[in-house]
């Protein structure tokens, strides 16, 4: 007990170390940010990639955090989607940024109280619950046309100039700088929180929820909280996308772009923060290469995809990506394998400790 | 009044002879199969290709349905699903959802994109009044042939080896497989039987259900609904279920039109609600 501070230093010391930038990292910004000035003729697309994938970190932050499976990740989505568009063609809260806030602030409190249904039960009663309420959230949008235009979807939507000085332009070129930045804040948001001692509980939980009540981790409340907080990014990933587009429609609810989003996540791998944004990035091209291929027939392409992932093994596809993270590895290693870290080993437990991003 | 409550009836028992295959193959191996409703699909076209075409008659084309359905079920049970028995319910569901695309899209490659009916005999059109209830002669003949299939199932499932042994591995299947029971063979077999049944359920259903590519995605949930209310360990649950959720879904869309697909979300939420641990708990348990 003579310094019982020790293994506090320890942890906070392993802790900073595992949250070091990697030497990737600043490359895979650094592209992002070259992209901006070198790729003017894409940004229509990147712009959605950088919206598809703020939306498959909202996913990873409770699949590959927390474990929790869901197929209806799309209701925080469309109602960020329809609240954006409604801001805006009411001029409710015309400035974007503000509106963009909001949208997520009211995913997150329909997050909050949905919540509750997903502590319930097994894996499959979690599909259940998010599916209905994906459901619920389309059937509710399909019911009132008055406000949300119904079927025919959210028309007529004029998007203010970005804190009153960059106005959306047609090329996309404001979009994608836009949804870029939005991503990156939020990225670094995200970053902080799965390195905090928050974000380790959180992969205790998923790793094994009784245990981690066994050392006082408030298992239903953690989960409660990144589901709340998952949901926030997903209806700000929604309001970019009805943004971009000055658009809004049923399909922001629909089954399949929660389908889709669990490949986009699973392309990318799940459990470290990239996964999402690099799936993103292939989903996309994937898409766009097929479809234009066989326009009418691109469903069947993802499906073939989505069982060869399957069949493959998860683990397999995910060496690849491990690769890449091996190279960044490394470095920290070195500092965390140092003196410290020979005092107090790591126990090979699963889930909780080891590499970032070997959850699975 | 009457009338509501018989249309209910006859499309809850549809929903059973849909659902009851997924509901074993959940309860028996724990496996979510999203894809169930590609096989329903599947029956459907078949006996649109037959009687439509072929011009066989619509008693043989169900029939058929049944059959070549279950054939397609072993197959795919045998080549594909058996890889995914031991995956994570992430990599079932990844897996299910994917075919459920392929098929989707294959279906409309193959047969068009727009809703088609299947040609019902004429005899079995209309509808007749007893005691002042209108009943659909299409829709009685959907009550008996599926009062007949729900009899036979709890029959064969009560009163056979074989449906002891499926109870047995439902029950356990580490300890069935110590008595010596083959649990793979009862599960593909129950497998090839609850596909056959979504086929035949498809091919009943289209005149009711409508049959469109998307059948597939449409009425997972319903399925999923009816097997997460009813539970997983009999089929009696699930019977219940379905007639519940049929009747609910027909009253709900013909009293309160505004409010129709909101009431079977409601019941199944309520049901989640108050039963959270008891529909999924022995799954879970394993």
């Amino acid at each position: 007990m003579a310094t019982p501070s020790a293994p506090v230093a320890e942890v906070t010391h392993r802790l900073a170390m595992r949250a070091r930038w990697r030497p990737l990292e600043y490359v895979f910004w650094l592209a992002a940010l070259a992209s901006v000035f070198l790729l003017p003729g894409r940004h229509l697309i990147l712009t959605e990639i950088a919206w598809l994938a703020l939306f498959a970190l909202s996913l990873d932050l409770i699949l590959g955090y927390a474990g929790i499976i869901s197929l209806g990740h799309a209701a925080f989505f469309g109602l960020g989607s329809y609240l954006a568009a409604l801001m805006a063609k009411h001029a409710i809260i015309s400035e974007p940024v503000l509106a963009l806030f909001v949208s997520g602030v009211c995913a997150a409190v329909l997050g909050f109280a949905t919540s509750f249904l997903v502590l319930r039960g097994s894996d499959l009663t979690r599909l259940m619950v998010t599916l209905g309420v994906a459901l619920i959230m389309r059937e509710i949008a399909n019911q009132i046309p008055a406000i949300t235009g119904g079927a025919d979807g959210l028309q007529g939507v004029t998007v203010a100039p970005i804190l009153g000085l960059f106005q959306f332009d047609i090329f996309g070129h404001v979009a994608y700088a836009y949804c870029l930045t939005v991503l990156f804040i939020l990225f670094l948001l995200a970053r902080r929180i799965v390195y905090s001692p928050f974000g380790l509980s959180l992969r205790a939980v998923k790793g094994n929820p009784l245990r981690a009540s066994a050392i006082s981790i408030s298992v239903n409340a953690r989960l409660v909280a990144i589901y709340t907080f998952a949901a926030f990014y997903a209806g700000i990933a929604g309001a970019l996308l009805a943004q971009t587009t000055a658009f809004a429609s049923l399909d922001v609810f629909s089954f399949e772009r929660s389908a889709d989003l669990l490949l986009v996540l699973i392309i990318g791998g799940t459990g470290y923060l990239y996964g999402g944004l690099i799936g993103a990035v292939i989903f996309k091209l994937m898409q766009d290469w097929i479809a234009n291929l066989t326009p009418q027939y691109w469903q069947f392409w993802i499906g073939l995809v989505l069982v060869l992932i399957v069949l493959v093994g998860r683990e397999r596809i995910g060496a690849w990506t491990s690769a890449a993270r091996a190279l960044a590895e490394p470095l920290t290693r070195r500092f965390a394998r140092g003196p410290m870290a020979a005092a107090y080993p790591s126990s090979p437990g699963k889930g909780g400790e080891g590499v970032p991003g070997e959850g699975h | 009044m009457l009338t509501i409550l018989f249309d209910g009836i006859a499309y809850g028992m549809l929903l059973f002879v849909l659902a009851c295959g997924l509901s074993v193959t959940l309860g028996l191996m724990n496996f979510v199969n999203l894809a169930h409703g590609a096989f329903a699909m599947a029956g459907g076209y078949i006996t649109l290709i037959l009687v439509n075409r072929a011009g066989l008659p619509f008693s043989a084309g169900l029939a058929i349905a049944f059959v070549v359905t279950a054939l397609i079920g072993v197959l795919f049970e045998r080549t594909l699903y058996v890889h995914v028995y031991g995956k994570s319910p992430l990599d079932q569901v990844l897996f299910t959802i994917g075919l459920v695309f392929m098929s989707v899209a294959a279906v409309d490659y193959v047969m068009g994109s727009q809703q088609v009916f299947i040609q019902i005999p004429s005899a079995l059109e209309g509808r007749f009044e007893i005691f002042g209830v209108g009943i659909g002669r299409y829709r009685l003949l959907i009550i008996v042939i599926c009062g007949l299939l729900t009899l036979a199932l709890q029959m064969t499932l009560s009163n056979t080896r074989f449906g002891s042994r499926l109870r047995a591995s439902v029950d356990d299947a580490r300890v069935a497989r110590g008595l010596g029971i083959n649990v793979n063979a009862v599960f593909t077999l129950t497998f090839a039987i609850g596909s056959g049944l979504a086929g035949l359920g498809g091919a009943l259903g289209a005149e009711i259900l409508g049959l469109d590519p998307t059948f597939p995605l449409k009425y997972m949930v319903y399925f999923l609904i009816v097997v997460t209310v009813g539970g997983t360990s009999s089929i009696t649950g699930p019977f219940a279920a379905s007639l519940v959720i049929g009747i609910a879904d027909v009253a709900g869309k013909y009293y309160v039109p505004k409010f129709g697909a909101f009431v079977i979300y409601t019941i199944m939420i309520i049901v989640l609600i108050l039963r959270p641990q008891g529909l999924f708990a022995r799954a879970a348990g394993r």
